[in-house]
């Protein structure tokens, strides 16, 4: 056993197997960072920071010595937990093959909406720069005036073409803006979507995590996800009809070339 | 493409499934000639031409390891596998396939259930759901 503990929990093969299958389903639907960015691993649950190889200077206590300390990046653990009834999933072994799994398919959401969060948008306490904040390049301005998608994209893309960043390039595209985007044409019937692409030569990227928008090169080596464990499903314990499990995983994000990528963002 | 690799067996095909074959045919030739050195090296006389004879086989093993790493890298189904198989010892292989296919035995260890456990979501760079 490890511990995820899930050989004590109440649930069978075939139980498992549906809520894993939809799981994974579910997270490759949500997920958006790992169809745009390099990820390494999965190294393994015991697996708990990335070597930086860089040092930072620190006041040694000694007089006449000095004293550094290594810089990593520590992987982070994301839980997200959720529940299951015991007696949905004894139907399983019925024959059933339509378990309400809505509780895996919203945990998984949530995990792709963490993992994601953090490299689009960054988290802080961990160490994390997003995709966005690291640029240093200046924000497009975007606004619900789907028109003017294609020129808000080739002012990115022209940024980073100026930045000796190669292409092709990807957007990530939010919510606010995906459907917009998908369903707008041109005034000469052109859909704006087809337009986007012309101008990136990668693909458009549905972000559920991502506010306003992110273009990215994606010519490989700028960024990667670093994966500890990848996600699994854990088991907590039981109450009354139902099981309490998680869906866990440990990351984190390193960017090697912060100029790659330029934020779109709608006016605060 | 040259004689050497004429083992395609359907026209038309894309350009990474051609540049795997060139992976998958150079390894070929390189466990070969791996297989070729090891036997000349088991019998030759002269203890130097068997000491060079071995070294040569053992750079070939060189060659071969770093084309398999080039091919894990564009195979997600082989990176799959060797993930799952390569450094288990001292676990039983076949241990580690019913682990990995079935979800394992009781008693088995806590690496194999590590294994067993993970969704294998990995990188999807290549996944088109939600992608135009």
């Amino acid at each position: 056993m490890n511990h995820l503990f899930r050989d004590l929990a109440p649930v069978t093969d075939s139980a498992w197997a549906q809520i894993e299958d939809e799981a994974t389903r579910s997270l490759r639907h949500f997920l958006a960072g790992r169809k745009l960015i390099d990820m390494t691993g999965p190294h393994g649950w015991d697996h708990s920071a990335v070597d930086l190889h860089r040092i930072a200077a620190l006041e040694s206590p000694i007089q006449g010595t000095e004293a550094a300390v290594r810089r990593v990046l520590p992987l982070i653990e994301v839980r997200i937990p959720f529940a299951l009834k015991l007696s949905e999933l004894a139907a399983a072994d019925r024959g059933a093959d339509d378990l309400d799994l809505d509780a895996v398919v919203e945990a998984a959401r949530l995990a792709a909406v963490a993992e994601d969060g953090a490299i689009f948008h960054g988290f802080e306490p961990a160490g994390i720069e997003g995709l966005g904040g690291a640029s240093p390049h200046d924000p497009v301005d975007i606004s619900d005036d789907y028109d003017e998608y294609p020129s808000h994209v080739a002012k990115a893309v022209a940024v980073l073409r100026a930045a000796g960043v190669d292409g092709p390039y990807a957007i990530a595209l939010g919510p606010r803006c995906y459907t917009g985007v998908v369903e707008s044409t041109e005034h000469g019937g052109y859909p704006v979507f087809e337009h986007i692409k012309m101008i990136l030569g990668g693909p458009i990227i549905w972000a559920p995590a991502v506010n306003g928008a992110v273009v990215l090169s994606q010519r490989g080596g700028d960024a990667e996800v670093v994966i500890g464990q990848d996600f699994a499903i854990g088991y907590r314990g039981t109450t009354g009809d139902e099981v309490n499990l998680y869906l866990e995983e440990s990351f984190t994000f390193k960017i090697n070339s912060p100029e790659a990528a330029v934020a779109l963002t709608y006016p605060a | 493409m040259t004689a050497g690799s004429t083992t395609l067996h359907e026209e038309g095909l894309p350009p990474d499934v051609i540049d795997r074959h060139r992976a998958i045919v150079s390894m070929m030739e390189e466990l070969e000639a791996v297989d070729w050195y090891d036997q000349r090296a088991a019998v030759a006389t002269d203890p130097d031409l068997a000491a060079v004879l071995g070294h040569n086989r053992d750079e070939e093993k060189e060659h071969f390891v770093m084309t398999l790493e080039w091919l894990r890298r564009n195979d997600p189904k082989l990176d799959e596998h060797l993930r799952t198989y390569l450094f288990t010892d001292p676990q039983d292989i076949i241990e580690v396939e019913k682990a990995a296919e079935h979800g394992g035995d009781e008693g088995s260890s806590g690496a194999e259930s590590t294994a067993t456990n993970s969704l294998r979501v990995g990188n999807l760079r290549n996944e088109t759901e939600g992608t135009l």
